[in-house]
């Protein structure tokens, strides 16, 4: 059972895993972290100290640490890796498919600062279609937790789940949404918040964004309901089922491009049940990343609030 | 010739026979780099590896990562004669719904230890294995044979995972490199030059044993040696000559995955008698099976 924080603060998302991961490896030590040479950059390095034989630096090679996390697993062991998003499902992407996927391995994934989130890294160092890629191989979970409560329980839950998980999230803080003790189901989405005429379905960073446009929009007499879709696969399609009949509009955010992320998986359902309701994806739009702050690039990708007002209003 | 000597040659006749007998009913297939490693797999499967056909997932074995993938069926023969499954899946090898793909796979096959193909990817999934075994810090001897391709070390990854080996001087790790000379579109020296092979693992952290592929006594004795190192990384540099034991095809250009024609049919089914015949002779004194 989720319930809502009741004051606005944010937390590292880093932070989090670090010491989601160090909690864990000490009640369990099949767990284990592996890191390419970003362990400065991911906090991981930490984990060295306090766990050293349940750390493995790799060095720069993405694709061995993918396979070393398959085989570690083959014997039992629960690996979480991490690197820069790009660097997990673009670089390492058949090491992902093959040996986690396909040959039934289990590795936990951080693909970390997606989309907006890589800001001064610039566009070499960013992904805007991670999800797109990931969501596409058959077994892999794609989850965009909004904020470090929710990553916090996610870690927990897939420590104790077989398969390949993909969790892209930040580094840097990620503003509160949910109290302390909040706990989630996998596959089920969260209606946060009910509305009649409109709903935005987001994840992650547009999570914030969206609740805060709702507020907006009531104001200006328009009702929007909010979903946190943070388990873009499995993906609550009964929630979206339950939700979309009645609507006027359906509104999608999401740190990520168009194409087969959030809003492509929003539409299939609403194309295979024919509601034949108009449906808006806010993220960027055949775009490459590019370097600036991560508040310049989110306005470059559409997600801001004035945006999600403004194409509710233009299409209601 | 030894007691050791003669099962050993017999365990290659065997495999051999039931490789070529797969390839040839099922009309084509990787002949080249199959029978390349035939030698090895007979030295692995009667003398070396610790396994229990009747537990496939018994977690005391040792490991077996067939990098070089596409030489599924001459480890499908070896299960196959060392109790794994049954002679007759050999004859829906890539069937649609069988149980022996053409590359191995982890979740299909009792005996197959890693889902391989993708060249290079076999390479680090021994690490993870090897760094496990060590983790657990078991006073075992068990090892995980990696073995590789001589092609397939055109893959940056196979050197990523080389590396990692080395430095963590992960020696519950055995890589042997089926040296055999040719790739799919030919000659490494025409396609893309190894150099020196067994300089480059050396210089890349490696105790390096060569022997002979062809010889089932010098490979035992590699990797017998390679067993008792425990202060570096090891790799067993075999040695071989794609397609060999199949004359027909030994210095072919197109022997990585021949389609059979007639003249081909009747070079296998020669070789096909002789082994029978080697076989039926319980392994003779003075027939080598690899000629």
């Amino acid at each position: 059972m989720w319930t809502l924080a009741d004051k606005d603060g944010s937390v590292e998302m880093r932070k989090v895993f670090v010491e989601t991961l160090d909690a864990l490896m000490k009640e369990d030590s099949r767990v284990i972290a592996l890191e390419a040479d970003l362990g400065g950059a991911s906090g991981f390095s930490k984990l060295k100290k306090t766990h050293p034989e349940q750390f493995i630096n790799v060095g720069i090679a993405e694709a061995n640490m993918m396979g070393i996390a398959a085989g570690l697993s083959m014997r039992g062991r629960v690996p979480f890796v991490h690197t820069f998003a790009p660097f997990a499902v673009r670089r390492a992407c058949d090491q992902i498919f093959l040996e986690g996927a396909y040959a039934g391995n289990t590795i936990n994934i951080y693909g970390s600062d997606p989309g907006a989130c890589a800001a001064q890294n610039g566009g070499t160092h960013t992904t805007l279609e991670d999800i797109a890629i990931m969501r596409a191989i058959p077994t892999v979970e794609v989850y965009d937790p909004a904020d470090g409560v929710q990553l916090r329980w996610l870690i927990r839950e897939l420590a104790g789940k077989k398969g390949v998980h993909y969790i892209r999230a930040a580094r840097k803080g990620m503003p509160d949404i949910y109290a302390d003790g909040s706990d989630f189901q996998i596959g089920k989405g969260n209606l946060i918040r009910e509305g009649k005429d409109v709903l935005i379905v987001a994840a992650g960073l547009g999570l914030k964004l969206s609740l805060t446009a709702a507020e907006r929009l009531e104001a200006e007499g328009i009702s929007a309901g909010v979903i946190d879709m943070f388990t873009i696969a499995p993906l609550d399609t009964e929630l979206l089922k339950e939700q979309i009949p009645g609507k006027k509009l359906v509104v999608t955010v999401e740190n990520h491009g168009i194409t087969n992320g959030l809003g492509s998986a929003a539409a299939e359902v609403m194309a295979e049940e024919g509601y034949g309701i108009r449906l808006c994806r806010i993220g960027s739009r055949n775009q490459f990343g590019q370097v600036g702050s991560q508040e310049y690039l989110m306005k470059a990708y559409g997600l801001t609030v004035e945006n999600i007002v403004d194409t509710v209003k233009r299409h209601l | 010739m030894t007691e050791k000597e003669r099962k050993l040659k017999l365990g290659s006749a065997q495999i051999r026979l039931e490789t070529l007998k797969m390839l040839k009913w099922r009309g084509y297939g990787h002949l080249g780099g199959a029978m390349s490693i035939v030698e090895l797999l007979s030295v692995l499967y009667n003398e070396v590896l610790k396994y229990d056909p009747e537990r496939p997932d018994w977690t005391d074995r040792d490991y077996v990562v067939l990098s070089k993938g596409h030489s599924g069926p001459s480890l499908y023969a070896a299960l196959a004669l060392h109790g794994f499954f049954d002679k007759e899946w050999l004859y829906t090898l890539n069937e649609g719904g069988t149980r022996l793909p053409s590359h191995p796979d982890r979740l299909k096959t009792p005996g197959v230890d890693a889902t391989t193909g993708s060249l290079g990817q076999g390479t680090s999934v021994a690490a993870g294995l090897g760094m496990a075994l060590r983790l657990e810090k078991k006073a075992s001897d068990q090892r995980v044979y990696l073995i590789v391709g001589d092609g397939e070390l055109n893959e940056g990854q196979c050197w990523e995972a080389f590396q990692f080996l080395a430095h963590q001087k992960l020696h519950e790790v055995i890589v042997i490199i089926d040296y055999n000379k040719r790739q799919l579109d030919g000659r490494l020296e025409d396609i893309i030059s190894p150099f020196d092979l067994k300089g480059k693992m050396e210089s890349f952290g490696f105790r390096v044993l060569p022997a002979d592929g062809k010889n089932e006594n010098s490979i035992l004795e590699a990797l017998t040696e390679a067993k008792q190192i425990e202060d570096s990384a090891v790799c067993v540099l075999l040695d071989t000559v794609k397609a060999q034991g199949v004359p027909y095809y030994e210095d072919k250009d197109d022997s990585h995955a021949p389609k059979f024609d007639e003249k081909a049919r009747q070079a296998l089914d020669e070789v096909i008698e002789r082994l029978e015949k080697f076989v039926e002779e319980g392994g003779g004194q003075n027939v080598d099976s690899s000629r």
